[in-house]
């Protein structure tokens, strides 16, 4: 056993001499939380809800970039793009882009990409291949794109959205093959990031030194590497932030950070209140189809009688701001869309007294003297307001939504089923009242929280839209089509017009709060993050779909100490 | 003897099977559908048409568009195959892949802690049940941290050992600034990393079992044979070698029910140390419904527990003789 033991040793250490363990230099690397809750099992860009974060943004690139902070579509794959004429856009694209493997980056593996969903139907952009009637490459750096129905504000969307595929590498896999591969083998895109490795709780992504645009535009991503860490609980991501230099950034919630900001040098967008930059808009969805909520009246009141602030001052301890009555977020895309006009006139603000005689005028009653309201034919009222379990922000939340409706006389109740019931039922209409922002993320335009409001059920299960279930949809579709179709800015305003006063007529849903990009920077080894009116101002989002939106811009600004 | 295992055999391969099915059955009977929480995760897909086309593919690719009992009959075919599936949460990984890689982190934890605080703990606790002075502070003692959630120890040695005192690191298993490799650096390293989540188990478990050695070796102590031998004027080593014989067999009995349900893993150590093992894993498999990850987790666990205690009737054979002699006894 001793023996056994001894000659152990003596091997492990002879290894230990022979093999070396590569440490990444610490100045070198930016350690990332937030985007990643499990082994990475999938680098896949056609199944991007699965894929690593970073697989879309770092390693494949799409034609343009959204600047969420500045508002600014930065042509990025593109040069440059124009409409020659009502159904027709021509991309022109940059020349010197390579892929990784030193293939050249050109008109054909745009075509191939948006031309893709003939052959794989069930990748997740088919209907956009649908509303597409011919993608073309005119030549080596141009690409003709006819759609056959007007769609200039979703097309600037999609533009961010759909990163582009290597034709050379792609055209010969199957269609089984690109829906069920994890990609490990072809990671290969234009980005500025490579595969380095991974293990059960980390993604390592390395840098690409001959990144294009080191040469076309003079930029540069400062970390070497970008390890992604999975933290699975916030003590853990505290604990590393408080020791000072084992993580740079977290994208965790982070409850608590107001007040160890101080303490520890952490980093925040904002240095005060409310520290975080706004980016979904949470809402209070009312099940449209359940008496009382058919009733535009009782929904109204409903919007007057819950207390926003309290929600952000106690829940949330000031990292988020109430929401405005349309639930728009303030950035500029959505914000130049924004009526004040028709807010002030239409609009509602918290007032308990406004709700109560808003209910009283449409005729609830405390008939039975319980203290709580009943509907208009006698039957008593108790509702459910539901998030998931484990939500924790939204458990309190709501539970101060509940209170707030008890103020007025509305009885109801907090609930907090888990994750997938809660889902189920949301989406089945099963429900009285719950939160939900899954839709109403930052984009280059309110179409689609719009759309995400009002796009029609079909078959019944709302999956990604209409939860509410709102009578006069079909209204609001024809209005927010119709601003999509339209170039002309002075036309839209009129639809986004429209909309907002039916909207506010009608409050099919009340905005409540909006979510926060959750954050927290470490100056212990990276400094020059993004800061308002700082000289990095990118969003700095690391989540799958947020590189995009400035995550991978920040990393050219970031400096190490 | 033979008999005495065929039947044993019998009873297990039937529990067996019935474990399975229950394991099968359960979580498609929980209200949602996994599919359906991955098509939440498309939203940002502006088109509910386009979730319709990619629902049906997802179906037929988990093979769920089939009537549930043929679901039921694909499963066990695959099974002996080898074939646990592909897991829904952590698509394309194979189910089998996934505890492969998982697995060892939280072995590498769990059964050092296991069979250290049995060994350790069973010695503690029978030297304790000699010294009346010493029993009367210990026992107390071996109370409080057996009753220390796991979870509540951990985050206390990461905050104080890790965090203030700056210490050991607070998460992973290895660092993040590694890869793996066979060197002494990486050993290291890992050892590093071990000992606070390693502390937060072995701590609790000791208390557990140094209190149940403890009783029954005072049990065995006061017993006829014991008293007896004393009277005669056996010395006192002969004495406490013979109870701690005795006193074994029902700590031999609880660390094999533990050994068996190490394939379950650490989950709340996981969660605080950020460990990657297979508990944390399992349990996101279940609340989004994971069904193939479940099955095959739990596949592991109910073919853990039946060895376990296949095992111990086996050992008990040996080291009791009262079982020896009532197994042979029934007739070869």
């Amino acid at each position: 056993m001793k023996k056994a033991l001894i000659v152990f040793l003596l091997f492990t250490m002879l290894f230990g001499v022979v093999a070396f363990s590569e440490q990444y230099e610490r100045n070198e690397t930016l350690y990332v939380t937030g985007g990643l809750w499990g082994p990475p099992t999938n680098w896949n860009p056609a199944l991007p809800w699965d894929a690593v974060t970073g697989t879309n943004g770092l390693v494949y690139e799409p034609l343009y970039l959204y600047d969420a902070v500045h508002d600014e579509l930065t042509p990025w794959l593109a040069e440059s793009s124009s409409w020659v004429d009502e159904y027709t856009t021509e991309i022109k694209l940059r020349k010197g882009i390579k892929w990784s493997d030193g293939e050249e980056f050109n008109a054909e593996d745009v075509a191939f990409t948006f031309n893709l969903p003939e052959r794989v139907e069930s990748i997740y952009y088919r209907t956009l291949f649908n509303k597409m009637s011919n993608v073309v490459a005119v030549d080596e750096y141009t690409v003709r794109i006819t759609f056959n129905q007007r769609m200039y504000r979703e097309w600037n969307y999609q533009l961010y959205q759909i990163p582009m595929l290597p034709e050379h590498i792609w055209a010969d896999r199957s269609s089984e093959e690109i829906l069920s591969s994890s990609n490990e083998e072809h990671c290969i895109g234009t980005g500025a990031y490579l595969l380095d490795s991974y293990g059960q709780d980390r993604m390592v992504w390395v840098r690409n030194d001959d990144w294009w645009a080191k040469d076309l535009l003079g930029l540069e991503v400062a970390p070497k590497r970008v390890v992604v860490v999975v933290a699975l609980s916030n003590n853990v991501v505290l604990g590393m932030m408080m020791k000072g230099e084992e993580l740079d950034l977290s994208n965790d919630f982070l409850p608590g950070v107001p007040t160890i900001k101080r303490a520890y040098d952490i980093h925040t967008w904002y240095e005060g209140a409310p520290y975080m930059k706004p980016d979904a808009t949470t809402m209070l969805f009312l099940n449209n189809e359940r008496k009382p909520f058919d009733d535009p009246e009782f929904r109204k009141a409903i919007a007057f009688a819950v207390n926003k602030q309290e929600i952000v001052d106690r829940v949330f301890e000031k990292m988020v701001l109430p929401a405005n009555a349309l639930g728009f977020l303030p950035s500029d895309g959505w914000m130049k869309f924004y009526h004040e006009d028709i807010v002030n006139e239409f609009g509602y603000e918290y007032n308990v007294e406004k709700a109560k005689e808003i209910l009283k005028n449409a005729g609830y009653k405390d008939v039975d003297g319980d203290g709580y309201l009943e509907a208009k034919d006698g039957e008593k009222l108790d509702f459910e307001i539901t998030v998931p379990f484990g939500w924790t922000d939204w458990m309190e939340s709501i539970r101060i939504v509940a209170k707030s409706l008890k103020t007025v006389g509305i009885k109801a109740e907090a609930k907090f089923p888990e994750y997938n019931k809660y889902f189920e039922d949301l989406t089945h209409g099963d429900y009285d009242m719950a939160l939900n922002n899954f839709g109403a993320g930052v984009t280059n335009t309110p179409w689609t929280l719009y759309r995400w409001l009002f796009d029609e059920i079909i078959g019944g299960v709302a999956y990604n839209e209409n939860f509410e279930r709102y009578a006069d949809s079909a209204e609001m579709r024809e209005l927010y089509r119709a601003f999509n179709e339209t170039k002309d800015d002075d036309e839209a305003q009129q639809y986004m017009r429209q909309l907002q006063r039916k909207f506010l007529e009608d409050m099919p849903v009340v905005p409540l709060f909006y979510n926060g990009l959750w954050f927290a920077g470490n100056n212990g080894v990276w400094t020059n993050w993004p800061a308002e009116g700082g000289d990095n101002q990118y969003y700095p989002n690391s989540y799958q779909g947020g590189w995009v939106l400035g995550g991978l811009m920040m990393l050219t600004k970031l400096q190490a100490k | 003897m033979g008999k005495y295992l065929r039947r044993k055999i019998l009873i297990y391969l039937i529990t067996f099977f019935v474990a399975v099915t229950l394991d099968w059955f359960i979580p498609r009977m929980m209200p949602g559908n996994p599919i359906d929480s991955i098509l939440a995760r498309v939203a940002k897909m502006p088109s509910q048409e386009q979730v319709q086309i990619l629902r049906s593919h997802l179906m037929k690719s988990f093979g769920m568009d089939v009537p549930i009992f043929e679901q039921y009959i694909n499963f066990w075919g695959a099974m002996f195959k080898g074939d646990l599936g592909v897991s829904i949460n952590y698509f394309p990984k194979p189910v089998t892949e996934i505890i492969k890689d998982a697995l060892p982190f939280d072995l590498l934890l769990t059964v050092p802690a296991l069979l250290l605080s049995w060994v350790i703990g069973n010695k503690f606790g029978a030297f304790a049940a000699r010294k009346k002075r010493m029993d009367n502070w210990v026992l107390p003692i071996w109370y409080i941290i057996s009753a220390m959630p796991y979870l509540w120890l951990g985050i206390l040695l990461s905050w104080t050992l890790g965090v203030n005192m700056d210490l050991f690191p607070v998460a992973g298993a290895y660092s993040f600034s590694r890869e793996p490799s066979f060197s002494w650096e990486f050993i290291i390293d890992y050892l590093h990393h071990w000992v606070l989540p390693f502390l937060s188990l072995f701590i609790v478990q000791l208390g557990g079992w140094a209190i149940g050695m403890r009783n029954m070796i005072i049990y065995e102590l006061e017993a006829d044979y014991s008293r007896y031998m004393e009277t005669m004027g056996m010395p006192q080593k002969l004495i406490r070698r013979y109870a701690y014989k005795n006193a074994i067999l029902p700590q031999v009995t609880g660390l094999a029910i533990q050994v068996g349900l190490l394939v379950t893993g650490a989950l709340t150590t996981e969660i605080v140390f950020s460990y990657p093992g297979i508990g944390y894993l399992l349990n996101q498999a279940i609340l989004r419904q994971d069904y193939f990850l479940v099955q095959g987790c739990f596949l592991f666990i109910i073919i853990g527990v039946l060895l376990a205690n296949f095992a111990i009737d086996i050992i008990y054979v040996f080291i009791d003789p009262r079982v020896r002699h009532s197994v042979g006894g029934d007739g070869a």
